[in-house]
């Protein structure tokens, strides 16, 4: 089965649950090691995309994907915004005007959103950042990629999950983290971290 | 009409203060802060980011100055976004010294490749080394002495700077065995030439004599210094 405008939607909602119950988390993470902003910031780029969507809801999956990205853009106010936005604008790109979503468009998403986040952050894998929960996730779901919806979401939220546990002991190479050096290094990454939820998040709904 | 000048920054005072020290040096030029979030929090906030840009573009483009990180990433989504994005250049430059460089270039005249430049270029001492023997060999030279109270810190530097924007000359300024380039406000700031000193200045050029009497002239008025 593939992925409605109304099954994208699910899954963002889902996302922004998440994102809500984890608020207090990623501020701590990131106030070890950087502004302690991006709990906060995310939440409240969530909660406005959630209002976004309440006020109308797009009529293909792109239209929902873009919609989130312009929200986030807007609202987020760090790093996160214009990273995650153009994950999201790019992902919409990719998928055009398709009523229904696949397996294989998906993991074009996926993979086209990895490809946004590296031009925007210059982030490569092992600089502690996003990139290091996302490519492997992207990895993943190109390796599932035969399978469905579903089991292309698991596979990049598992993979996520296990990048992003694997920054605590990286040092930092962009981001505010970069400023402390060495001392980066035995903390979370919080845009790790907040990745691996946004991912475990659609692969929930997707289930 | 000059080039317009965008200061994005995680903070709105910060944005703002930095506002108000360029446009001292620099009185006719577009320059908008665009700092933190709409509710005063800190952050960069990408509306605010493209209305700025809009603003400061009164024909001659914008150059788009940024403190960290997200602040660049918005700067240049923020850019990406416009209708015309060929004529706004996020400058990869220190956020203070590239913001008062490109400020005194934007008032003289310069395009926005120059204004860039000055910007991207403005790291302080290290134009020393760049400017030494610029000015022709045959090239004119007088000696003065500062006599105004603060000699060429920030606001004679400017006037100095800018003074000379117009005049088709190479000035260089030599205080014992620094050099700068007179049209550049940090590096002759950077000379740290106080009241008392004696500044060699030499121009070459086709008006490089015009050049050295604006010198003197500024020099002998105390930069305009009240008394």
């Amino acid at each position: 089965m593939g992925c409605t405008p109304e099954g994208v939607a699910k899954a963002v909602r889902a996302a922004a649950d998440v994102v809500a119950e984890h608020r207090a988390e990623l501020v701590e993470l990131d106030r070890a090691i950087g502004d302690g902003d991006h709990g906060e910031n995310l939440n409240r780029g969530f909660q406005a995309v959630v209002a976004a969507l309440d006020a109308g809801l797009p009529d293909t999956p792109g239209g929902v994907l873009k919609l989130v990205a312009t929200t986030l853009i807007a609202k987020v106010g760090g790093a996160a915004g214009p990273l995650y936005g153009t994950a999201f604008l790019r992902a919409s790109t990719v998928v055009s005007n398709e009523p229904e979503l696949g397996a294989a468009q998906i993991v074009a998403a996926l993979r086209a959103g990895l490809e946004g986040v590296q031009a925007r952050g210059k982030a490569v894998e092992g600089d502690k950042t996003m990139v290091d929960a996302l490519l492997p996730a992207v990895d993943a779901a190109g390796q599932a990629g035969a399978g469905d919806v579903a089991s292309v979401l698991s596979a990049a939220a598992e993979a996520a999950a296990t990048g992003a546990d694997a920054t605590v002991d990286l040092v930092a190479h962009k981001g505010r983290a970069s400023y402390l050096g060495e001392r980066s290094a035995g903390h979370l990454d919080p845009g790790a971290r907040s990745t691996a939820l946004l991912l475990g998040a659609f692969a929930e709904a997707a289930r | 009409m000059t080039v317009g000048l965008v200061l994005v920054s995680h903070s709105e005072k910060l944005a703002e203060g930095l506002a108000e020290v360029a446009a001292q040096m620099a009185p006719d030029v577009t320059i908008l802060p665009a700092g933190g979030l709409p509710g005063g929090g800190i952050g960069t906030d990408y509306d605010t980011v493209v209305d700025a840009v809009r603003r400061a573009d009164t024909g001659s483009g914008v150059v788009v100055l940024y403190d960290l990180g997200s602040a660049q990433m918005t700067a240049e989504l923020a850019v990406e976004s416009l209708a015309e994005p060929g004529s706004v250049t996020v400058a990869d430059a220190p956020l203070v010294e590239g913001a008062v460089a490109a400020a005194v270039a934007a008032q003289g005249g310069a395009d926005r490749a120059a204004v860039l430049d000055a910007a991207v270029s403005a790291t302080g001492p290290a134009e020393l080394a760049d400017t030494t023997s610029a000015a022709e060999p045959d090239a004119d030279s007088v000696e003065l002495t500062l006599t105004n109270e603060v000699g060429l810190h920030a606001r004679p530097a400017a006037v100095l700077a800018r003074s000379l924007a117009p005049i088709e000359a190479d000035v260089i300024v030599r205080l014992g065995e620094q050099e700068a380039d007179a049209h550049s406000v940090l590096a002759l700031m950077a000379l740290g030439a106080r009241k008392g000193d004696r500044i060699e200045v030499r121009a070459g050029g086709a008006q490089a004599g015009e050049a050295l009497r604006v010198v003197q002239e500024l020099v002998q008025d105390n930069f305009g210094e009240p008394a």
